[in-house]
Order: structure tokens, then C-alpha cells, then sequence
């Protein structure tokens, strides 16, 4: 009996300095991210601008988001062009020189970080406005064209077509993280399933496909998800860089959600649409979660 | 011999290929670094090459003046500022939680832990209106209250880290000090930061970068050109709709760079590894 008072006192101790640790995180999800979370979800059946108090409307703004704003849809679309374009290309460029990389030989330090620096640099405004320059009329690529023989004179950020291509290639030269995760995720792979497969016969494209890709199959599926998600978020260079145009065609979802609430103040408007992105980034996560079974911290929770 | 032959042969191909590449990888932000050193007349003569032909630095004279009778001194200041409180903040706050998460037992900690997991998938786009509404109504708007309070509240990025090392280290240490009398505090200052030193560093490293190129949250609470971090004075600098002096453009947007290049020349190898074993981005 006493055991267990002493062992009930232990637990309450535990209890209490536990949750005394982990305060500040709590006090923080709960008055940054939940309250909020369901505050903008009260406020996405509104209308409100801050100043005046929210007007409840309904559906009104769903909607007028799905029925009534061609620019919504618009955004949706650039949004998921970017992301089904640029994050594949992303990773399949950081699995390439992952794999190239994954050798013994001196200097392979040097070029991992050579291949990593424009990651390090790449999210800032600074290199944002320098990627304005490079594909600018006067540019660097249309100086270089020149320099080969080409006309040279393709205005990249003005023309439709090609201005969220430039922002593409700006997120696939960023591939650095990518691949540091493939190169940790190749040297886990034994050697002994090489070896047994040359001896077998296979070639080095069949063991690319037997062996490397299956191993790395779950690294690959997570990073996808990850980076799809950062994908739906793209804002600062569609802001920098194109502005949203041409033509709307990089006003990306984040970009136009960030006009309607900070431009326009359309707090209302612009919480619904958050929350159809939360939904979605809900729907992805949820995809991860299901399939972790064999990623490292999913495990020592285990305990 | 000849198994000699191709296998120096295979290195030299290899290192020629890696060498080629890896300069096409970071040549734009050679690039950069030329441009900002080349003459007006120069800048758009010859705009590939990597070597000006007489370097100057009037474009960094030029550009330091900044706009609207503000110095970029005052922006470098100001994003100094931010990224040294921010970076203090997150990881002595996020360390204080992952001790919680990793070291105790207490009731409800899976569920929890669970959810610091998910508010790693929950974007800034996401929460920000909400959030702007409460910092607004608290009068917060246009100054870094809302920009540093927040940090003091741990990341989930960091708590994970720091909780994923702090497992790896022996219970007994913890016993050993329960034996002597002391509480858990003692143990989380006494033995458990000692030891996190490493991760405690790679995690500094981290957050001072990712608050140091922080745009969108700036962007959104900060509206008087005296409280602009580097990259909102960048954007500002460099806006279409004004006249646009690329080559003091370059120049500052160049100098924005150079502290995080200087921390990562110096320690990536802490930066590599970090992305490596928490596999998340970085």
C-alpha cells in the first residue's frame, strides 16, 4: 500500500515537472497555432477587416472562392504546375548527384558542399533579386544566348510562358538538402547486395532499379510529400522576382492569399482559403504518416 | 597495370566532371559577387564575366547610403538584432521542451509529442492571419515583438533535434544525480546542456540562418522602412517601379549574403550532418 502512495506521489512528481518542462511549447501551441487555427476557421465564415467587427456570411466565401473568382483558380493551377514541375525535378536532380557523389574518393567534401552552397543562400530576397537580373532583358542568360550566336532578346519574366519556368529552375537549382538525405540514405545500403548482384550478372542499370531505388524508396516518399508541401507555399519568389505575373501565371496560392488579406484586408476571404490549404497539407501529412513505418523517429517513440 | 590505368583514369574523369558542375552550381553567385564589384559602364557590357576588368567599390559606397535618408547600417543592425535574439530565443527555449519531451514521463507526453510533431507540417501562410489579428489587437504591429515573442515558445524543427540527441544519452547520468540529491532542473543544466553542446551548436547554426534570410513574417508585420530587416530593404531597394541601380543592387544584396556564407565556409560539416541525421530540410 505504501509503495503504491510512494509510487502515485512519483508519478504526480513526474506529472508535474514533465508538463513544467514543456511549457512554454504548450502555452505556445496552444495561443499560437490551435486558438488561432480556430479562430481563422470562425473567421473564414465571415467578413472582416480587422478595423470593423467580422460579419457573419456564411458560405459566402467558399462560395465565391470556388464559383466566383477565376483568379482563385488560377492561382490553384500555377500553384500546383510549380509544384508537380519544380519537386520532382528537385529530386531527381539531388538523387543524380547523390549517386555520383556516393564514392570514396579525396575532395568528395568539397563538392558536396559546393553542390549544397546555392541551398544555403537560396530561400533569401538577396538571391530572389539577383535571379531577377540573371533572366532579365538585359540579363545574364540573354547575354550569354548573345554570346553563342543566339537573338538573346527573350524577355523570360514577361513572357507567360516561360516566367515560372525561371522560378522552377530557381527551386531545382536548390536541391543541397535533398541530396545530403539521398547520400545518408545510400550509405545505408549494404554492399554485400551490390556485390551479390555483379555476381549474379546484373548490370548496373538493374541493380539502379533492383537494389538502390527499393532501398531508398521510403527516403524518396517522404522527401516527395515534404517537399510537395513547401511546394503549395512558394512565396517569396513569386513576390520577388515575377510579382505574380504575367498574366497571373506565378500567383501562386500563398501570393494571392497574402494579397486578399494584407493588401485588401480580407481577413474573412482569406482564412478560408488557409484552411482549404490546411486541408490539403492535412491530406499529404496524413499520407506520410501512414506510410512511416520504417522512419527513424517513428521507431524510438515506440518506447 | 592496366586495372591501374583506368582507375586513375576513372578519378581524373570524375574530378573533372565534379569540378565542372560544381562551378555551374555556384557560378550565379559568383556572378553576383563580380557584378558588384564592376564599373556602371561595365555591368552591362560584359555581364557574364566573372572577373571585372577594373574592380571598384563604388556600387558598395553607392548602396550603403541605402534610401530615403536610411543607411543600410540601420538594416544590417536591425537583421542582426533579429537574428541574434531570434536564434538565443529558439534554442535555449526548444532545448528546455525537448528535455521534457525526452527525459520524463508524464501523462499525456505521447499525445503531445504527437502534436509538436504535426505543427511541423502547419506552414507560417497558414497561421499568420490568425496570428496578425492577435498581435494587431495587441497594439505588436510594426515592431518585433511578434517576430521574436514567438521564438521564446521553442520550434518544433529544433525541440525534434534536440530531443532525438538527448536520447541517445545515457539515463544513468540522470540517476546519478537524482542520488546526490538533485532535482531535474539540476540535471537539465548541469548534465544534459553540457553534453548537448554539439547539437545545441549545429541547431544555433540553423536557426541563425533561416532567421536571418526570414521574409515573410517581416514582411507582414513590419511597415516603417527604419525597422526593415536586410531582405524587406532589399525588396524595397530593387523595386521595379522605382529606378533600379543594379549595380548598388548587387552590392548589398551581395553583402546580405556574406554572413551566411561566412557560417557555412566555416561550419558546414555541422550543417551537413545535422541535415543528414534529422532527415527533414534544411
Amino acid at each position: 500500500m505504501r509503495i503504491s502512495v510512494a509510487a502515485r506521489r512519483k508519478n504526480a512528481l513526474n506529472d508535474l515537472s514533465g508538463y513544467l518542462f514543456i511549457s512554454p511549447w504548450l502555452v505556445g501551441f496552444i495561443a499560437l497555432t490551435l486558438a488561432p487555427l480556430l479562430a481563422s476557421l470562425y473567421f473564414s465564415f465571415t467578413n472582416y477587416d480587422i478595423l470593423s467587427p467580422a460579419r457573419w456570411t456564411g458560405l459566402e466565401n467558399f462560395k465565391k472562392m470556388f464559383f466566383n473568382d477565376p483568379r482563385y483558380w488560377k492561382s490553384v493551377k500555377a500553384t500546383l504546375y510549380y509544384a508537380v514541375f519544380a519537386v520532382p525535378l528537385r529530386l531527381g536532380v539531388a538523387l543524380a548527384v547523390a549517386m555520383f557523389l556516393n564514392r570514396k574518393r579525396r575532395g568528395i567534401a568539397a563538392y558536396r558542399a559546393l553542390f549544397y552552397a546555392p541551398s544555403i543562400v537560396g530561400d533569401s530576397v538577396a538571391v530572389a533579386v539577383m535571379w531577377r537580373q540573371i533572366f532579365g532583358g538585359e540579363g545574364l542568360i540573354n547575354a550569354c544566348m548573345r554570346l553563342v550566336g543566339l537573338p538573346g532578346k527573350t524577355l523570360w519574366l514577361a513572357d507567360p510562358r516561360f516566367a515560372i519556368w525561371t522560378l522552377i529552375l530557381l527551386a531545382a537549382w536548390q536541391f543541397g538538402s535533398a541530396m545530403l538525405i539521398f547520400l545518408a540514405g545510400l550509405k545505408q545500403i549494404p554492399s554485400e547486395l551490390y556485390e551479390s548482384a555483379s555476381i549474379d550478372g546484373a548490370g548496373k542499370l538493374r541493380q539502379f532499379a533492383s537494389i538502390t531505388i527499393p532501398m531508398l524508396t521510403p527516403i524518396i516518399f517522404f522527401n516527395l510529400v515534404m517537399q510537395m508541401i513547401n511546394g503549395l507555399i512558394v512565396f517569396t519568389p513569386a513576390l520577388i522576382i515575377t510579382n505574380g505575373q504575367p498574366l497571373d501565371t506565378t500567383n501562386f496560392y500563398a501570393l494571392y492569399m497574402y494579397r486578399r488579406a494584407f493588401e485588401n484586408f480580407q481577413m474573412g476571404y482569406a482564412s478560408g482559403m488557409a484552411w482549404i490549404l490546411m486541408v490539403v497539407i492535412a491530406g499529404l501529412s496524413a499520407l506520410i504518416f501512414k506510410t512511416s513505418g520504417r522512419w527513424v523517429f517513428y521507431e524510438s517513440e515506440g518506447r | 597495370m592496366r586495372k591501374r590505368i583506368t582507375s586513375a583514369l576513372g578519378a581524373v574523369s570524375f574530378h573533372a566532371l565534379a569540378a565542372v558542375a560544381s562551378v555551374a552550381m555556384i557560378y550565379p553567385i559568383l556572378w553576383l559577387a563580380a557584378s558588384s564589384l564592376k564599373g556602371p559602364s561595365e555591368i552591362w557590357r560584359k555581364v557574364y564575366s566573372l572577373i571585372p576588368d577594373a574592380p571598384t567599390l563604388e556600387n558598395y559606397v553607392r548602396g550603403w547610403k541605402g534610401f530615403g535618408g536610411i543607411s543600410f547600417e540601420i538594416f544590417y543592425l536591425n537583421s542582426t538584432f533579429f537574428a541574434l535574439v531570434g536564434t538565443i530565443f529558439t534554442i535555449v527555449s526548444s532545448a528546455f521542451v525537448a528535455f521534457g519531451f525526452a527525459r520524463i514521463e508524464f501523462r499525456g507526453k505521447k499525445i503531445l509529442f504527437g502534436c509538436m510533431l504535426a505543427t511541423l507540417m502547419i506552414p507560417t501562410q497558414i497561421q499568420i492571419i490568425p496570428q496578425y489579428i492577435i498581435f494587431s489587437k495587441l497594439g505588436w504591429v510594426n515592431s518585433y515583438l511578434p517576430l521574436i515573442v514567438p521564438k521564446l515558445f521553442g520550434q518544433a524543427f529544433f525541440i525534434f533535434m534536440f530531443v532525438q540527441f538527448m536520447r541517445a544519452l545515457p539515463r544513468e547520468l540522470d540517476e546519478a544525480v537524482a542520488i546526490d540529491g538533485g532535482g531535474r532542473l539540476t540535471v537539465f543544466t548541469r548534465v544534459i546542456m553540457p553534453l548537448m553542446k554539439p547539437a545545441l551548436f549545429t541547431g544555433s547554426i540553423f536557426s541563425f540562418y533561416w532567421t536571418w534570410n526570414e521574409f515573410f513574417t517581416p514582411l507582414v508585420y513590419l511597415n516603417r522602412p527604419k525597422q526593415y530587416t536586410l531582405s524587406l530593404a532589399l525588396r524595397s531597394f530593387s523595386d521595379p517601379a522605382g529606378l533600379t541601380d543594379w549595380g548598388a543592387i548587387f552590392a548589398m544584396s551581395f553583402l546580405s549574403l556574406i554572413p551566411v556564407l561566412v557560417l557555412f565556409v566555416a561550419f558546414q560539416r555541422y550543417l551537413v550532418q545535422g541535415i543528414a541525421t534529422t532527415g527533414l530540410k534544411g
